[in-house]
């Protein structure tokens, strides 16, 4: 718990910087809804007519007319870059950073076990995450209500979730690869992140790459499908909770052994 | 009680030694020393016995537990000053040290406040404001604040100015009459001959020389310093050859009448015998030397 508590701690100002932004962008993006709705209709015809390119982004099956299609659309991108990224940054960060800044040796020379160490901190991840999105969706559902829209909870909810989850996945891929290096571990977890999120855009492109949404958690995040099924793909969270489970194990066999040098 | 005991202990990290068939044991309430020159083996050991590394054959236990097996446990009891003192960032010293000792899942307020007035510590400040020497008093706190039975020190007065020094030893001293099992690692020689009982010598990853320091530093060999003109060749037991042009210095283990004799052919302008300073006898270990 003491370590629960020290991480969370040393994290308040980057946690609190990532949950502002991604808010600020979400708002944004609300309150330009009433303004560009009337000519949401005819983007949304645009968008349908080009082809791979909204396809890529999962906008040709989107109405931008309606409130949930444009959430969908652009604050489902903040949450999707914004979110993986910062998931990205707190999971790769959160072993190799004693490493790097040398306190592993200040914190492994107590009488703290390894399996302690890496269930605080990756309950750390997952806590932040959390409360990230937490704080990003009722801001998001107060912003509705604020321009006078009604609000598309069901929708809202499990966009979210399918948000969530896929930081959730990103964050434990991270983590687990975390286990393993000692420097660089910054770009390894954005490059991670950015990876994932090009996949997606392949896979939404070409039918013959459709197979990548096995892979990227992007996948269970689109927002055309989760609207018009008004439910998550079960099939592909559970391959997605396999790799971050997979992962968490894999970096935990792998720190429990680790020489600290 | 044996506070440390080591058995044939190896460490490789990849092809490249980190010790080698290391035995070692010290006592309970021992103020032992650990010297060895840089990369000789100093801090792969202390890192095995603190769980930080695991090592490749052998064993090592303290206070007869196994460290990999009973680490946790066996890191209630010990206090470690590593040589470099690496904190988070932007913590205040009383953070730290309230860290620490939540981490120890003890309270040790008291003690550290006593540690903190002695060591003349300001805890308000932020750790990445404080010098290298006031870090390393950060260290030293959360290392003794525990009162621990066992304190591992890595190199602990680099960057300590001397009266701090006094103040440290003193501190260490109080807490080793007090029963504290004391582990000295330095390459400081006067650091080891004026506070430890006992010693280790480490070099390339082998103890090559332990035991009281008064052994340690016991020798026959005598180091003989001439000017003049002498024949050298002749004589057995001669090491560590120094020409210059005031004269000749050596090394000299073997019978004395012979060296009387050797010299007494040469044309000896002036003379010196005296026994080897500690200072020479620790060099010539650490330059590859067998026990003189």
């Amino acid at each position: 718990m003491t370590l629960l508590k020290h991480e969370l701690k040393q994290s308040r100002i980057s946690f609190t910087v990532w949950t502002a932004a991604i808010v600020f962008f979400i708002c944004t993006c609300i309150f330009m809804f009433p303004e560009m709705k009337n000519q949401m209709n005819e983007v949304s015809e645009i968008f349908a007519s080009m082809g791979s390119f909204s396809q890529a982004f999962g906008m040709d099956r989107l109405n931008f007319g309606t409130l949930i299609g444009f959430y969908s659309a652009e604050c489902g991108n903040i949450l999707g870059i914004g979110g993986a990224f910062f998931a990205a940054l707190l999971g790769i960060s959160s072993l190799a950073k004693e490493e790097k800044e040398h306190t592993a040796e200040f914190l492994l020379t107590h009488p703290i076990s390894r399996t302690r160490v890496v269930i605080d901190k990756l309950l750390a991840v997952i806590i932040e995450i959390i409360v990230m999105n937490l704080i990003t969706f009722g801001v998001a559902a107060v912003s509705v209500a604020a321009i006078g829209e009604e609000i598309p909870l069901n929708e809202l909810i499990l966009i979210h979730t399918a948000y969530l989850i896929m930081q959730l996945e990103i964050g434990c891929i991270c983590f687990g690869i975390s286990a393993f290096i000692r420097r660089g571990s910054i770009g390894i977890g954005l490059g991670l992140a950015a990876v994932m999120y090009f996949l997606n855009i392949i896979s939404n492109i070409s039918d013959s790459a459709e197979f990548l949404k096995y892979i990227t958690p992007y996948g269970y995040t689109n927002g055309a499908d989760i609207t018009a099924d008004l439910k998550l793909d079960a099939v592909l969270i559970l391959l997605g909770s396999a790799y971050a489970a997979a992962a968490v194990i894999l970096g935990y066999i792998n720190y429990s052994k680790k020489d600290i040098i | 009680m044996k506070a440390i005991e080591t058995n044939r202990l190896t460490k490789y990290y990849g092809k490249s030694r980190g010790v080698q068939d290391l035995n070692l044991t010290v006592d309970e309430g021992e103020f032992f020393g650990f010297i060895g020159p840089n990369g000789a083996g100093k801090s792969t050991t202390i890192r095995i016995l603190l769980g930080l590394i695991k090592a490749s054959g052998g064993s090592a236990e303290i206070f007869g537990k196994n460290v990999f097996a009973y680490k946790e446990e066996n890191l209630k009891s010990i206090g470690y000053l590593p040589s470099e003192s690496a904190f988070y960032g932007g913590m205040k010293v009383k953070d730290v040290i309230k860290l620490s000792a939540d981490l120890r899942r003890t309270d040790c307020e008291n003690q550290a406040r006593t540690l903190c007035e002695r060591l003349n510590l300001d805890v308000h400040k932020k750790v990445n404001e404080l010098s290298f020497g006031n870090r390393k008093k950060v260290s030293i706190v959360c290392a003794l604040q525990h009162n621990p039975r066992l304190c591992i020190l890595d190199e602990p007065t680099s960057g300590l100015d001397p009266l701090m020094q006094k103040e440290f030893f003193s501190i260490l001293k109080e807490h080793n009459q007090r029963g504290m099992t004391v582990f000295l690692s330095s390459h400081i020689l006067s650091e080891i001959q004026r506070n430890c009982n006992r010693a280790a010598i480490i070099r390339d990853g082998e103890i090559i020389a332990c035991g009281s320091v008064e052994e340690l530093s016991k020798t026959n060999a005598k180091r003989v310093s001439l000017h003049g003109r002498f024949d050298i060749d002749g004589l057995e037991g001669v090491k560590d050859i120094q020409e210059s042009s005031d004269g000749t210095a050596f090394l000299y283990n073997g019978s004395i009448n012979r060296l009387v004799s050797a010299l007494s052919k040469g044309d000896i302008k002036d003379l010196t015998i005296s026994d080897p300073d500690l200072e020479e006898i620790f060099m010539h270990y650490y330059t590859g030397g067998s026990k003189l």
